[in-house]
Formats: C-alpha cells, sequence, structure tokens
C-alpha cells in the first residue's frame, strides 16, 4: 500500500543528454519567488492582448459538439 | 516496454467568427482545410480520403452495432463531397470532423515524436487562419487548441496507441480506468467553469472531465466513455488493436503533452506485459473524475474498491513504482533515451505537484492557466464567475502567437518548450522517417497528381496505361519507413516508376 513514507523511484544518473535536469527543490522555490515578484509585468503585458469586450468574447465563442 | 510505440494525436479545434457566433462552423471548418490544401505549394495537398478500411462502429468487445442505431455523428466513414478531406506531406490528415477543423497527425513511435507533430498541426492551423484572413469573400477565422465553449459542447483530442492484438481488452480496461481518473492532474488544460454548461463558477483542472458520463463504450460525441471501444485498427486486424483514448485535454505545453503520451504508453505496455500485480480499481470512476478535476489542490481522494483511498498524485505514484520495477527488472537501468526521459520527467512533476501544484506552471497546461488567472484575480479582485476570467480560458489557447496567450506566456519565458521550433517547422511538411507514414507523406510530396486517395492504410495510384486504380496496402505501421524505401522514393521519378519497383521488390 503507498504512502507518503514509501521509497520512490530515484532521479536517474543517466539522463538523457537533450533533457535538462529538473529544478532542485531550492532553486524551484527561488524561481517560485521570482514568478511572485514579476507576475505583475507579466499581467501588463496580458493587459495589451486580452480581448476588449470579454462578455461579448465570451458570448460569441459558442461551438458545436464534436467527438 | 518501452515508451515507444505507434502513436499518434487527432486534435479537434475550437473555431470561430469574431462577431458572428452563427456562422457555420462546418463551412467555416471546410474553408479552413481547403486554405491550407490551396497554399502554394502545396501540391501534394489534394488527395482525399480513401475510406475501404474505416468501420467506425466495429467495437473492441467483439460485436458491430447496426447502422440505423448509431447517431448520425457516429457515422466518420460515409464520403461527403462537400467536406474537404486532404492527405498532407508530413503523412497527417486535416479534414472537417462533424463542425470542426481535425488535425490526425502522422504515425511516430516516440512520446517526442507525437509532441513534434502535433505542434505542426498547430502552425498548419495558423498558416490556415493567415490565409483565410487576407482571402476575398471569406470571413476571417479565429482557431482555437481547446476542448469545450464552456457553454455546453465539447470536441475531442485523441490519442491513439498501436498495442497487440492478443492482449484482453478486459485487462485494458480495468488497468486503464483508474490511471486516467488521476492522469488529469498532469496533463490537464485547466478550465474556467463548473458543469459541462458551467453552471457553477470556479476552477477545474481538465477541460474534458464533465463530459465523461460512463466507463466503457463505443461513443465519443454523447455519453461518452472513460475507455473508447471503437475497434477500427487501421492495421493487420489480427496482430494489433489501436486503442483509442478520447479522454485527454488538447495540450499546448511541450512536458504535459510528453508525459500524456509517455506515461500512457508505458502503461499500456505493462498491461501488455501482465506488469501490473495489482488492482487499483476505483469504486465510482466517472463520479471521481469529475471531483479530481474539480479540486486544482489536488486533495482529494479517490477511493479503491478494496478500501485504500489517495490522492490522484499518489495513484500516480503507484502506476510510476510499477512502471519503475519492472524498467529495472528488464533493463537494469540501461533504459533508451525516449523512455529516460518520461521517467525522469513523471518523477520530477510527481514530486512537484505533491509538494506544491503551483510549482509546475512552466510544465503543465491547468498549472499555468490557473497562474496567470490567479494573478488576475489578486490584482483585480474578479470573482471566477467574471467574464475576463472565462475569456481569458478560451483566449488561452487561440493559435495566433501575437493573440493566443498560452503563446505570449511562451515568449515571455514562463512556460517551457521541450521541442524546437525548427524542428515543428520541418514537421510541418516532412514525415516521420520510422513508420508508414515516410511512405505516404513522400509519395504525396513527390507524386501528388498520380494519386487518387490515401489512408492511414494505404495510397491509391491512378497512373497512365492502368485501366484500374493501383492500391498500395499499408497494413503494417512500421513498413514504409525510410530506410526501407527511402532509396526507392528517391530513385524513382514518377508512380508509374515506383509501382514498378515495388512490384518487383514484393513479387
Amino acid at each position: 500500500m503507498p504512502s507518503q513514507e514509501q521509497s520512490r523511484p530515484q532521479r536517474r544518473d543517466e539522463e538523457p543528454d537533450e533533457a535538462p535536469a529538473p529544478a532542485t527543490a531550492p532553486e524551484a522555490a527561488a524561481r517560485k519567488d521570482a514568478l511572485d515578484d514579476d507576475i505583475d509585468s507579466v499581467l501588463d503585458e496580458i493587459d495589451d492582448v486580452l480581448e476588449s469586450n470579454a462578455e461579448e468574447f465570451v458570448r460569441g465563442f459558442v461551438q458545436k459538439g464534436g467527438q | 516496454m518501452t515508451v515507444r510505440r505507434v502513436m499518434g494525436i487527432e486534435t479537434e479545434y475550437g473555431i470561430s467568427v469574431p462577431g458572428d457566433p452563427t456562422a457555420n462552423p462546418m463551412l467555416l471548418s471546410g474553408h479552413v482545410v481547403n486554405a491550407y490544401a490551396s497554399r502554394g505549394g502545396a501540391r501534394a495537398a489534394k488527395a482525399s480520403w480513401d475510406y475501404e478500411d474505416e468501420a467506425p462502429l466495429r467495437d473492441a468487445r467483439g460485436f458491430e452495432m447496426a447502422r440505423q442505431y448509431a447517431d448520425s455523428s457516429q457515422l466518420t466513414d460515409e464520403e461527403d463531397p462537400t467536406l474537404a478531406n486532404v492527405v498532407l506531406t508530413n503523412g497527417a490528415r486535416l479534414y472537417v470532423d462533424h463542425a470542426h477543423p481535425e488535425y490526425s497527425s502522422p504515425e511516430v513511435t516516440s512520446p517526442r515524436a507525437a509532441v513534434t507533430w502535433d505542434r505542426a498541426g498547430e502552425q498548419i492551423m495558423l498558416e490556415a487562419v493567415r490565409r483565410l484572413s487576407v482571402a476575398p469573400g471569406v470571413p476571417g477565422v479565429n482557431l482555437y487548441k481547446n476542448n469545450t465553449d464552456g457553454k455546453g459542447a465539447s470536441y475531442g483530442t485523441h490519442e491513439n496507441y498501436l498495442m497487440r492484438r492478443e492482449t484482453p481488452f478486459g485487462d485494458i480496461v480495468r488497468h486503464l480506468i483508474p490511471f486516467f481518473v488521476a492522469r488529469q492532474v498532469m496533463c490537464g488544460a485547466g478550465r474556467v467553469g463548473i458543469g459541462q454548461d458551467s453552471t457553477s463558477s470556479g476552477f477545474q483542472i481538465a477541460q474534458r472531465s464533465d463530459f465523461f458520463e460512463v466507463e466503457v463504450g463505443l461513443e465519443t460525441t454523447l455519453k461518452r466513455p472513460i475507455i473508447n471501444t471503437r475497434d477500427e485498427p487501421h492495421a493487420v486486424a489480427d496482430l494489433y488493436r489501436r486503442l483509442h483514448v478520447i479522454i485527454g485535454d488538447a495540450n499546448q505545453c511541450d512536458v504535459a503533452n510528453l508525459l500524456k503520451l509517455g506515461t500512457t504508453s508505458l502503461v499500456l505496455g505493462m498491461i501488455e506485459d501482465r506488469a501490473i500485480s495489482e488492482d487499483l480499481a476505483v469504486s465510482k470512476p466517472v463520479a471521481t473524475l469529475h471531483a479530481v478535476s474539480h479540486d486544482p489542490t489536488l486533495q482529494t481522494l479517490i477511493e479503491l474498491r478494496d478500501g485504500r483511498s489517495m490522492t490522484a498524485v499518489q495513484l500516480l505514484w503507484v502506476y510510476l513504482e510499477h512502471a519503475d520495477r519492472y524498467l529495472q527488472s528488464r533493463y537494469a537501468g540501461e533504459l533508451d533515451a525516449d523512455t529516460a526521459e518520461v521517467m525522469q520527467r513523471w518523477t520530477d512533476v510527481l514530486t512537484r505537484l505533491e509538494r506544491d501544484p503551483m510549482e509546475c506552471a512552466r510544465e503543465i497546461d491547468w498549472v499555468a492557466k490557473l497562474a496567470l488567472l490567479q494573478g488576475y484575480r489578486d490584482r483585480d479582485g474578479l470573482e471566477w464567475s467574471d467574464h475576463r476570467l472565462r475569456a481569458i480560458d478560451i483566449q488561452w489557447s487561440d493559435v495566433r502567437p501575437e493573440k493566443g496567450l498560452y503563446h505570449r506566456m511562451l515568449s515571455l519565458g514562463r512556460v517551457e518548450q521541450l521541442v524546437s521550433d525548427e524542428d515543428v517547422k520541418s514537421a510541418v511538411v516532412m514525415p516521420p522517417e520510422d513508420t508508414r507514414a515516410y511512405f505516404r507523406g513522400r509519395c504525396l510530396e513527390k507524386y501528388a497528381g498520380e494519386i487518387a486517395a490515401a489512408s492511414w492504410d494505404s495510397v491509391i495510384f491512378d497512373v497512365p496505361g492502368h485501366a484500374s486504380l493501383q492500391r498500395v496496402p499499408m497494413l503494417e505501421p512500421l513498413r514504409g519507413t525510410r530506410a526501407t524505401v527511402g532509396a526507392l522514393l528517391d530513385r524513382s521519378p514518377d508512380a508509374t516508376t515506383l509501382l514498378r519497383e515495388l512490384a518487383a521488390a514484393t513479387g
């Protein structure tokens, strides 16, 4: 029965050359802080391309069902 | 068992004309296909589809539905000249499926190649949008790589996996349903709105999950089943089945797309080799599928029939551990690069999803989308019912890089890409080299004027001097590769020469 304590597969030593190594935990935490810091600049960029009339845009996006 | 097998992805794109929600989507989808097919230099694209081997009503459980009982949307093999339907030089099929333009990728043999040729499909749809935007007499059309309009309609992204026919279908059902209930946390595309028609406001993990209503079935457009039983192998039926997976979302994040194909292929490999020793059956799979999708904190517990309960991430760890043990026992750590990449990414993503799902904002569509939506909620104090959040959800998947919000996030360096734009550009015109798609694509490239029709398992030639059409069957997906027919294609200036040499080689 799996549980939090169960040993888990360790990251392999022989990683393929083309795959970048995933960030370690401290790196990921630092990156997350950086993301929080500059989310406002991202929103500013996204603001520029957002559909101007959101309500009309949403209402106009009507699809027929498919598979 | 590795991640490698014959596979492919089909994607129906959302389609709309800005300011005209009543525009006829079937006609528009036809414009999309024809716009791409008629582009300069696309002489290959006019070949039509050969329907001889299509059998959409054949059921993997061993019976066939009578046509008179089928919903008209299930009759996908009846030729309608008003519907555009072409084969491309990269081996893909581009056509109108119901009310959407669909790109069906060529057969590939690795998850990475599946991502590459799926992305090529995005470029093909973008090219069609560009051409229609300047075409006289045709409305400008926008295309969206998503799976619902949030108003009750859904359209599919299907994966296909070639499997050994001898594998009992019951084994596939038993081991795959729990996996599919949980898989969405790695590869859901994210959605604003709860319920098929967004009756409740909120955010959920997957676009498609609310549209699945039964565990197993033949339908794809109504009463959608977690396991689809369509048995249409497009290959030697005694040897192979094509597992038609209809439960996935369209991915734009390469990592999520790679994991969707890679982890599923590994689970299928274990099923084929009978390497999953325990029963992971979920108590109420359909209700649980919905509940997991509705909980972006990933804390929802999945109850197994044997009494255990665990989160989706924990259930995926169980599958990963089985895969890891099996790979260790078979290959002793000497994995091919594709399998090693999937195992490493799988481990990495589960580790971070378990710690804090938001750590996967660079790799997983639903997390990336949620991070942006949450940014707007925090900055502007928006409720989930706000039109702006619903608009962001839709615009996220616009195929145009200047408008699509996924593409904006990509250009801002907020998401990770695995496959280079150069490789994708090449895949727009070039077929994979290691499946029959190579023969199909190269024939379309070289002999388009002499091809009457093509399909997954045939190319039909109309050559001078023959009263009848010449059908080249391709029922073995791994034949017709560059290694076996590349030189022959290179040295055959016309289809007559090609057919003569093929006959000499096989006769």
